[in-house]
C-alpha cells in the first residue's frame, strides 16, 4: 500500500497550442487535506480533473493510489484504459462540482444511491439504508425526497457530497465547491467538510475560502500559469509566502 | 436600519390613501370576440352539420364496417411498430451522430442527409421495388463470397417495404430530435455520472436520455401524429391501411364524400388518444422539473 494517494511527476496538458498545464508535481499523503488556490486561470480546475480522468492529460505521470488512472503502462509507454476500467478507477474517486451536477431527474435519495446501485451493483435495500444515513449525515434526512430543484444551492451541494460518499471513495476532490453558492450558503457545506476532514479523508480542495485553506488544510498548494508555485503548511504560505507571485496574490484576496 | 426623516405632514401622503379600492380593468369590447365565435360555429353547424350533401347517415353506417375497422387496425399497428423502430434507430443514429469518431458521426450525417433529403414517397416505391435493382438478396463479403441468399421478393413483401420505408424514413428525423434532446441536458450530468463510475453508455442511458426526453417527447409527439396519417401512403404499394380500405369501398360505392370523412373521423379520434397518451408521458418526463419549493436563485 502506497504511503501516497496522489502522486503526479510533471503533468502537461495542452489544448491545441494552449498549454493549460505545464509540468504540475505534485503530492497529496494518505489522510492529507491539500487544498490548491490561485489566480483563475491557473489550471487548478484543470489538474484536479487530470486526477480522476475527466480530462485527460497530454503527457507526465499521474497516481491515485499507487495506480495510474486512465492507464496502463506496458515498457516505456502508458497505454490508455478502456472506458470500462477507468470508469472502475474512477468509481473509488469521489468527485464534488463546483455547479452541484445533482442528477435533476432524482431526488436526493435516489441520487445518492444511483451510483452504488449501477456501479457497485449493491443491493437496492442496503444502498438505501446508507443512503439514509448519509443524508442524515449531511443534516438532510428530512429531504430525502426533494428533487434538486426543490432545494438551495446549499443543500443541493450537501446532498451532492453525500452522493459522492456513497461510493466509499479512497480520495474526494473538490472543485471550487463554495463558488456557485450564496454567501449565507457558504458555511453548511463548509461545515460538512470540515467533518469528513475530522473523520481523516484524503482530500483535494481547489478553493477561494482562504479561511477553509486556513483553518482545515494540512497544506496549501498555489498554482499560477499552469505550475505548481508554492505548497507549504497554510501557515508558512499565508503568513510568509516565498514567491513573489504568491505574494501578490494573497495581498489581492486578503 | 431605517432614516428617520422629519418631513411636514403635508408632505406625506394621507393614510386613508391605503384604503383604496383597486377596480380592475372592465373589457368593455370583451363581447365582440365571442359574437365573432358564436357566429363562426352556428355557420359551421348550418353549413356542415346540417348540409344533407355530407351524407352524414353515410358516414355512421359505414364508421364500424369490418372493411373500415380492418383498415383502422393496420394504420395502428403500422404507426405503433413504424414509431417504435424509428424511434430505435433515431437514438442509435444520434448517439453515433455525437460520437467523437469522424467516420462514425460522418455515417450518421449521410444517413440523416439522404432520408431527410428525399421524398417518403419516392423511398416507399423504391422499397417495392428493390428486386428491380437487387434480385438476390445475400450476406457475403464484399467483393468476395456470399454467405447466404434470398430472393428480394421473398423477403421483400408490401408490408416489409411498407416497414422499411416508413421506419428508416423517421430513424432520420427521431434521430435530430434525439440529438437536440441530448445537447439540451447540462454536460455536467454525464460528468458527474463518470465521475461516479458510470462507463459513457451507462450514462448515456441512465442520466442523460431521461433527462432529455423532457426535450424529446413533444416533438416526438408531433412525429406519431404525423407517422398516423403518413401510413396512408402505403395505400401506393396495396397495403389496405385505413385510406385504402375507405378507397375500396368508394371505388364500388362512389360515396366518396362520405367515406373519407369516416377516415376523417377516425384519424380525429387516434390523434386525440394520442394527445391523452403524450401529455401523460410529459407528465412523467417532467418530474423534478420544475421547482415547487424555494429556490435560491442559484439555479440558471
Amino acid at each position: 500500500m502506497s504511503h501516497l494517494m496522489v502522486e503526479a511527476r510533471g503533468v502537461e496538458k495542452k489544448i491545441g497550442h494552449l498549454e493549460i498545464l505545464r509540468g504540475v508535481d505534485f503530492d497529496v499523503a494518505r489522510g492529507e487535506v491539500v487544498s490548491l488556490i490561485g489566480p483563475s486561470g491557473s489550471g487548478k480546475s484543470t489538474f484536479l480533473r487530470c486526477i480522476n480522468h475527466l480530462t485527460k492529460i497530454t503527457s507526465g505521470y499521474l497516481s491515485v493510489d499507487g495506480e495510474l488512472v486512465g492507464y496502463q503502462r506496458r515498457g516505456n509507454a502508458l497505454h490508455e484504459l478502456s472506458e470500462n476500467e477507468t470508469a472502475a478507477k474512477r468509481a473509488e474517486i469521489g468527485m464534488v462540482f463546483q455547479r452541484f451536477n445533482l442528477f435533476g431527474h432524482k431526488t436526493a435519495l435516489e441520487n445518492v444511491i444511483e451510483a452504488p446501485i449501477q456501479v457497485k451493483r449493491e443491493r437496492r435495500s442496503e444502498a438505501t439504508e446508507r443512503a439514509r444515513a448519509l443524508l442524515e449525515r449531511v443534516g438532510l434526512g428530512h429531504k430525502a425526497d426533494s428533487y434538486p430543484s426543490q432545494l438551495s444551492g446549499g443543500q443541493q451541494q450537501r446532498v451532492a457530497i453525500a452522493r459522492a460518499l456513497a461510493m466509499q471513495p479512497k480520495l474526494m476532490l473538490f472543485d471550487e465547491p463554495t463558488s456557485a453558492l450564496d454567501p449565507e450558503l457558504v458555511g453548511e457545506v463548509l461545515e460538512v467538510m470540515k467533518g469528513l476532514v475530522a473523520d481523516g479523508m484524503t482530500m483535494v480542495v481547489v478553493t477561494h475560502e482562504m479561511g477553509f485553506a486556513r483553518e482545515v488544510c494540512d497544506r496549501v498548494a498555489f498554482m499560477d500559469e499552469g505550475r505548481i508555485v508554492e505548497c507549504s503548511p497554510p501557515s508558512e504560505l499565508f503568513d510568509r509566502p516565498r514567491t513573489e507571485r504568491a505574494r501578490s496574490f494573497l495581498a489581492h484576496i486578503l | 436600519m431605517t432614516i428617520e426623516r422629519e418631513l411636514p405632514d403635508t408632505e406625506r401622503a394621507p393614510p386613508e390613501l391605503a384604503n383604496l379600492r383597486i377596480v380592475p380593468r372592465n373589457g368593455r369590447y370583451r363581447w365582440i370576440p365571442i359574437a365573432i365565435v358564436i357566429v363562426l360555429a352556428l355557420m359551421l353547424l348550418d353549413g356542415v352539420v346540417f348540409n344533407p350533401r355530407f351524407e352524414w347517415g353515410v358516414v355512421g353506417s359505414y364508421l364500424f364496417t369490418p372493411t373500415i375497422l380492418q383498415g383502422l387496425a393496420t394504420t395502428v399497428w403500422l404507426t405503433a411498430l413504424c414509431m417504435s423502430l424509428g424511434v430505435l434507430l433515431g437514438i442509435v443514429i444520434a448517439v453515433m451522430r455525437m460520437s467523437p469518431s469522424r467516420i462514425v458521426s460522418g455515417f450518421a450525417r449521410l444517413y440523416i442527409w439522404f432520408f431527410r433529403g428525399t421524398p417518403i414517397l419516392v423511398q416507399l416505391i423504391f422499397w417495392y421495388n428493390l428486386a428491380a435493382l437487387f434480385p438476390n438478396l445475400g450476406l457475403g463479403i464484399p467483393f468476395g463470397p456470399t454467405l447466404i441468399e434470398f430472393r428480394t421478393n421473398d423477403i421483400i413483401t408490401p408490408l416489409a417495404a411498407a416497414i422499411l420505408g416508413l421506419a428508416l424514413n423517421e430513424g432520420a428525423y427521431m434521430a435530430e430530435i434525439v440529438r437536440a434532446g441530448i445537447s439540451s441536458v447540462d454536460e455536467g450530468q454525464d460528468e458527474a455520472a463518470r465521475a461516479l463510475g458510470m462507463p459513457r453508455l451507462k450514462s448515456m442511458r441512465r442520466i442523460v436520455l431521461p433527462q432529455a426526453m423532457r426535450f424529446i417527447i413533444p416533438p416526438t409527439g408531433n412525429e406519431t401524429i404525423g407517422m398516423l396519417k403518413m401510413t396512408s401512403l402505403v395505400s401506393v404499394i396495396a397495403l389496405s391501411d385505413l385510406l385504402y380500405s375507405a378507397q375500396a369501398i368508394y371505388s364500388r360505392t362512389f360515396e366518396t364524400i362520405p367515406l373519407l370523412l369516416v377516415c376523417c373521423c377516425w384519424y380525429l379520434v387516434l390523434t386525440s388518444l394520442l394527445s391523452v397518451v403524450q401529455a401523460r408521458i410529459e407528465a412523467y418526463y417532467g418530474r423534478g422539473a420544475t421547482p415547487v419549493g424555494t429556490n435560491q436563485g442559484d439555479r440558471t
